[in-house]
């Protein structure tokens, strides 16, 4: 089979000259296929062009609809800086801390326990009475040296949160202040030991507070977890006020859940109720049995 | 005396052994974890049990727990617990599990050998020997209440030493007083907190504990 062409067969015999390129301008002018070449030109031009631009476009919109703004990316890049150098800044002068208590403390109680039983051994036999009161002097330095131990292991890790998790260090915590605290715990798993540490220190610096500043006669402390997130809130019947001074306790927990992308929230109105909520992300592991 | 005994570093193990040993105890069985302490407390079913509170294979509670579970099973076991370190949450465990000699002590205290071995000798013969500083934690925890503030400072002492397991000639030669004296101190304090004095020793010792543990 045969397709015919579109265009008007050119006029035959066309004569040279004016007169025929003249004819040839009608021939062209009055094909209607002419025209409609030209329509095609003028509508394919532009479709090629925003069809081709097309899948960059796409990529633009998704992103600017799925993905972070750059401006959101930002804030978290520097908060993240910020939460982690303050981080870093702390355990260092935790470390520093550490080292001086023990270089103070128990590692100088052990230079005098050895000097005085290594005295006690020369004397002895000549002196036995000195001998005694040596030994004795002794013991009441091992004394000391393990007191000291036991006080700066509390600051970094009580042996009670390592036995008993978040939930019974925080109840063995509410048997050691001086007013009742009401506890609502509801724990179904362990956290991990980074995060059940800066909980309990976070819960600890709360009652703390709520001892020596608050005057109140209660205090409680609800600690749960749900969608994710370690909730813990401490409250007291006291007389409120409280604010985060810097260089105050609620700012160290403040720096300290920062480095777990916790927070902290006070509500403090002045005449009471004093509440701390605190809240981490984080995961529990099921309760060991 | 048959000792039971549940530690688990060697040298403190070792240790322990000698004492006792060295004051006419027999140690019986010295296990150094928590499960073979439970079968141990419950086949020997010691005088007196001597168990540390952090045990392999958990290194936790493990002997507070193999202690208490003993306890459940042989009814009256007597039980020395050792610490590293006292809470008050682990001493209100210990009393609420039933009856029989116990003593809650910081492992310290094994340095002051005869009060330990008295301590050893007090709980094996079903009294009480509570650590001084459980029974100040439990204190400071009241300070602040209506009934043991308004005891005099030498009441409160002999409150202290009352809740720690001392009997009136301990209490009496402690804070170089005479024993009458001790009595009127403490007819005074039971008036005060409105406990009805007991004539039974450890009965005494452990109401005290108990109104202080409320």
């Amino acid at each position: 089979m045969r397709i015919a062409t579109p265009y008007r067969p050119r006029p035959a015999g066309a004569a040279d000259g004016l007169a025929g390129r003249l004819e040839c301008c009608r021939w062209l002018l009055t094909d209607p296929a002419t025209w409609r070449d030209l329509l095609w030109s003028l509508i394919n031009v532009p479709a090629g062009v925003v069809l081709g631009l097309m899948p960059m476009a796409q990529a633009e919109v998704a992103s600017s609809l799925l993905a972070p703004t750059r401006g959101e990316m930002a804030a978290r890049v520097g908060q993240l800086t910020v939460s982690r150098t303050r981080a870093v800044d702390a355990s260092a002068a935790e470390l520093r801390r550490i080292e001086r208590d023990l270089h103070d403390g128990p590692q100088a109680r052990l230079v005098a326990l050895g000097l005085n039983i290594g005295f006690a051994e020369q004397v002895l036999r000549d002196n036995p009475d000195l001998a005694l009161s040596l030994l004795a002097e002794a013991r009441a330095s091992s004394g000391q040296a393990l007191a000291e131990l036991r006080t700066l292991v509390r600051g970094i890790h009580p042996p009670v949160l390592a036995e008993r998790g978040l939930d019974g260090a925080v109840r063995a915590l509410a048997l050691s202040l001086p007013l009742p605290v009401d506890l609502r715990i509801d724990l179904a798993g362990r956290a991990s030991a980074p995060v059940e540490s800066a909980a309990y220190f976070a819960i600890a610096e709360a009652l703390a507070n709520v001892v020596k500043h608050s005057g109140a006669t209660r205090a409680w402390v609800q600690l749960d977890h749900a969608a994710g997130r370690l909730v813990a809130i401490v409250g007291d019947n006291g007389t409120g006020g409280a604010a985060p001074r810097s260089g105050g306790g609620l700012r160290g927990v403040e720096r300290r859940l920062a480095a777990f992308d916790g927070v902290v929230a006070v509500t403090s109105p002045a005449g009471g109720p004093t509440l701390v909520t605190m809240e981490l992300p984080c995961e529990l592991s099921s309760a060991r049995t | 005396m048959r000792v039971v005994l549940g530690e688990d570093l060697t040298l403190l193990r070792d240790g322990l052994i000698r004492l006792l040993t060295a004051y006419d105890m027999d140690v019986v069985a010295a296990v150094d974890n928590g499960p073979e302490l439970a079968r141990a407390l419950v086949e020997h079913r010691p005088d007196v049990a001597v168990v540390d509170v952090r045990l392999p294979p958990t290194f936790t509670d493990e002997g507070l727990k193999a202690a208490i579970q003993a306890r459940a099973e042989v009814p009256g076991l007597p039980v020395l617990v050792l610490s590293q370190h006292v809470e008050p949450l682990y001493a209100r465990e210990l009393l609420s599990s039933a009856g029989g000699g116990l003593g809650y002590l910081l492992k310290d205290r094994v340095s002051d050998v005869r009060r330990f071995i008295e301590a050893a000798r007090t709980v094996a013969g079903g009294g009480t020997a509570m650590d001084p500083d459980v029974v100040s934690a439990l204190m400071a925890r009241h300070a602040r209440d209506e009934p043991l503030s308004c005891l005099t400072p030498r009441e409160r002492e002999v409150l202290a030493l009352m809740a720690e397991g001392h009997a009136n000639a301990g209490i009496a030669a402690r804070l170089v007083v005479t024993e009458k004296a001790v009595s009127k101190h403490i007819n005074n304090i039971f008036t005060k907190l409105n406990l009805y004095p007991d004539d039974d020793g450890n009965r005494r010792v452990l109401a005290v504990l108990a109104y202080l543990n409320a």
